[in-house]
């Protein structure tokens, strides 16, 4: 075992992870520990832009966005958070400009703008051009622009350590006389992919930015590493998780893949059309029809499809037409996209419709973080030294359903804001004795799926809980779907306990990582299925059929859910409430 | 304003295609190597049922979780855009995630190894260290003198698209590690640092482009390269690699960028 120290040591290098780094590695001794290389990070697959109210091609303001932000999220986002990240928005883009970053331009050069998903004029009036963008690459330019500027500061990386655990101490603290037990951070366990050693890297502050979980789902954008090893890692660690049951479905996957096609292609003018040849979101949003949010129009998808309008032969995706969009239009705004449906299926976006169905996308939920990325123990208790910011992180500015182009505005403003702090935080604080025997659960996490010989294999449980989570916690769930996946995933736990791993080597083992991710899935399922069983209503991504309506009496709340194992019932999750915080706006009824 | 497209639209028939995925037989080799067991390299083959719309990396996970779990090889994003698995295929450079099965010749055995030039860490896994390095050198960030604007940096649609292809590079290494001068010589900067450079020299925000003209001006700089065209074939985004390393020795020769 070696041991580093560091003052800010920051988990994750995607968008949020690196412009925290940015920032904290120009104030404060950081490393970067990441279990990939920095530009492999899912950010970059993001494509259609990042939404500021910058104004450069028609009048708009941060508070329009700030409104949109919260009605799209079903009046569940903080807003005192959706108001800094809205202001913040202008700074953000503006940074990346000065960092290099090639967005497109207007006539004037100026950075261009277009539309996307619920993002209007006036509070909902109509759509507004709001998108900053690179083409379709946009998460490809940041990526790489914010590695350019990890490299222009000497940030150091740690690449292909992937962190396993997250150790604290307790320690006593009287404040107005009053003493009580506090959650310090010590720093994080590391285990080092070419060798096979654990690391542990003491550090005053620690900053998560590891990303979502999309890999709980089979039909998924999602990258095969984005296993919800963060999120994991803090719940078991005694860390809630909130708002879990909000899962995001991008509504144009391509069929049957699940690959991302942009939103922006909507956005430039693309229309969804069933298998009659009908323009169907008009019956769903008549004021802003193809452009609604996200959960809207791919709830409105999946309804075609079970009403019989799904298009092919099984009837069983719905169409994007592009046909009536100039080619070299297309070509000048989305050509990465317009390839993915050649490469993939073959298909010529300039003259035949694409191929499309919802495809898992984006967790709004995670580790609870407060506007200055601290990470909270309950609803309100700070764990000093401690901070998330990105997908990982729930601060909450999605509430339950994100808007498009807002995740690449969270990592940036909060990732910023986190790194800010960490260092912050790390110049005036002392280090945290780490604890005796620190790797000990991390060896031991390590020495069960080496060593077990129960001939169960991980990719075939992984599968079947991919499948079990499409069938039952997807767009549409009930009391009874979800308890299925309860029940199924119990048994997937169980049969987790048996598995063998091949590879019995030390050096780059992947065969023992996809075992160690599978473990983190498996709590990431059971804890978004507990809460999805725990909100007995309908509200932005989570739709109960059982309860179709949204129910602001009982469920205006955000659930947070504890590791628990006297939660039987609910596979040893605890679900809690915390209150939504309501600077200016009042609850409405929801319509595009 | 943009016309709005139609309610209602008489689709062609068959429209999207889809419905029952024919499968084939392939043989897929892959070429393995892991000094933890031996310092031979050596081949394995498997005989794997594949869909037609399987991808190399869909042949590889199938080992991987099927058959035989300790071979390894890089990859995340799955559909292109992160750059993880650039391997040689056929012995061709590409990305196993682009490489459609169908595309390939079936009859024979797919051959899989891992990308030249690069010391190889275990089976398709190589050390990309030397890589980054490189890439590295060429600073590769924005470097701007003047005072900083309030708001953005004015530039036009046009001076955007003069460095809009070499801006698409994801660093997987496919074009480096196809240049046959960068596998005898590897101080060679290499084609992706070439291209990382030009998305720099002729962005019109940046003042440093002197500075990284003189670093490629070294020894080993663009003047190792002999145009074989490799790099251009082997990216896997369509980056025209040969063009940008003309431009940047013509930069050089007439220091007008």
């Amino acid at each position: 075992m070696q041991v580093h120290k560091y003052d800010v040591v920051i988990v994750g290098a995607g968008g949020a992870g690196m412009r925290a780094a940015i920032e904290s590695g120009q104030r404060a001794h950081t490393a970067v520990l990441t279990k990939l290389y920095p530009t492999r990070s899912h950010t970059g697959a993001a494509q259609g832009g990042m939404c500021a109210a910058l104004a450069n091609v028609e009048e708009d303001n941060w508070e329009w966005h700030t409104f949109d932000t919260v009605k799209g999220g079903d009046y569940l986002v903080d807003q005192d958070a959706a108001e800094v990240m809205a202001k913040e928005a202008i700074e953000a883009v503006l940074d990346l400009e000065k960092m290099g970053l090639p967005f497109n331009r207007t006539p004037e050069g100026r950075i261009d703008q277009r539309r996307f998903g619920g993002h209007t004029r006036d509070h909902g009036k109509a759509p507004v051009r709001r998108s900053c963008y690179a083409a379709d690459r946009t998460g490809h330019m940041i990526l790489q622009t914010l590695y350019q500027n990890c490299v222009k500061h000497n940030v150091e990386f740690y690449n292909e350590y992937y962190v396993l655990d997250l150790l604290m101490v307790d320690q006593e603290v009287t404040v107005d006389g009053v003493t009580r037990i506090q959650k310090r951070v010590a720093g994080v366990v590391s285990y080092d992919l070419a060798s096979g050693e654990l690391h542990v890297f003491q550090a005053k502050s620690v900053v998560f930015a590891s990303g979502g979980v999309g890999k709980v789902y089979k039909t998924t954008s999602n990258a095969h590493t984005l296993t919800g090893d963060g999120m994991g890692i803090a719940f078991r660690r005694g860390i809630p998780l909130e708002d879990m049951e909000f899962f995001q479905f991008h509504p144009t996957g391509l069929a049957g893949l699940g690959i991302l096609l942009s939103e922006a292609a909507r956005g430039e003018g693309a229309i969804l059309r069933n298998s009659e040849g009908e323009r169907f979101m008009e019956r769903y949003a008549p004021t802003i029809k193809d452009l609604a949010p996200r959960d809207i129009v791919a709830r409105s998808m999946a309804n075609e499809v079970r009403e019989g309008r799904g298009a092919g032969p099984n009837k069983d995706y719905v169409l994007l037409d592009l046909t009536h969009l100039e080619p070299a239009h297309i070509d000048a705004k989305l050509p990465d996209i317009t390839e993915f449906a050649r490469t993939y299926l073959g298909v010529e976006p300039y003259t035949e419709p694409v191929p499309v169905f919802p495809t898992a996308h984006y967790a709004m939920g995670g580790i609870p973080t407060n506007i200055k990325a601290e990470v909270l123990a309950d609803n309100d208790t700070v764990v000093p030294g401690l901070y998330a910011a990105g997908e990982v992180a729930c601060v909450s500015v999605h509430g339950s359903n994100r808007l498009g182009t807002n995740s690449l505005l969270d990592i940036n403003v909060f990732g910023k804001r986190a790194g800010l702090a960490a260092a912050e935080y790390a110049l005036t604080a002392d280090f945290v004795e780490i604890p005796e025997n620190p790797t000990v659960e991390t060896e031991e996490l390590l020495n069960r799926a080496r060593s077990s010989e129960g001939g169960e294999r991980v990719a075939l449980i992984r599968k079947e809980l991919q499948d079990v989570m499409d069938a039952n916690v997807q767009v549409f769930r009930t009391e009874e779907t979800l308890l299925e996946a309860l029940r199924v995933i119990d048994t997937l736990e169980e049969r987790y306990t048996r598995i063998t791993v091949q590879d019995k080597g030390k050096r780059f083992n992947l065969d023992l990582l996809e075992a160690v991710e599978l473990g983190f899935l498996l709590d990431m399922a059971k804890v978004m299925t507990a809460a999805a069983l725990h909100r007995k209503e309908s509200r932005g991504g989570h739709f109960r059929e059982d309860y179709p309506e949204r129910d602001d009496e009982n469920f205006m709340t955000h659930s947070m859910a504890y590791k628990d194992p006297s939660a039987t019932a609910t596979s040893g999750v605890r679900l809690e409430t915390k209150p939504v915080i309501f600077t200016r706006y009042q609850p409405m009824e929801r319509k595009y | 304003m943009e016309k709005e497209p139609a309610s209602k639209v008489e689709l062609a028939p068959g429209v999207g295609g889809g419905g029952e995925i024919p499968t084939f037989d392939i043989t897929l080799k892959v070429r393995r190597y892991n000094p933890e067991v031996s310092d031979e390299a050596h081949w394995d083959e498997w005989k794997l049922t594949m869909y037609g719309t399987d991808r190399v990396l869909d042949a590889l996970h199938k080992v991987k979780w099927e058959h035989d779990g300790s071979v390894s090889f890089r990859r995340s994003c799955a559909h292109g855009v992160c750059g993880s698995d650039a391997m040689r295929i056929n012995g061709r450079n590409r990305l196993a995630c682009k490489t459609l099965l169908k595309d390939l010749d079936t009859s024979k055995p797919i051959l899989v190894e891992p990308i030249k030039g690069l010391p190889v860490e275990k089976d398709l896994i190589v050390d990309m260290e030397p890589f980054f390095q490189s890439y590295r050198e060429i600073m590769p960030f924005l470097i701007s003198k003047g005072h900083e604007p309030a708001k953005e940096r004015l530039q036009s649609a046009e001076e955007r698209d003069r460095y809009d292809d070499t801006t698409k590079c994801i660093l997987c290494a496919a074009c480096t590690s196809s240049c046959p001068v960068f596998w005898t010589d590897g101080q060679y900067f290499g084609p992706a640092a070439i291209v990382n450079a030009h998305r720099f020299i002729f962005d019109s925000r940046d003042d440093a482009g002197d500075m990284r003209l003189e670093i490629l001006n070294d020894k080993e700089g663009v003047w190792r390269c002999r145009t074989t065209f490799n790099c251009s074939e082997a990216c896997p985004r369509g980056i025209q690699v040969t063009k940008a390393i003309s431009e940047v020795k013509q930069a050089i020769l007439t220091r007008k960028i």
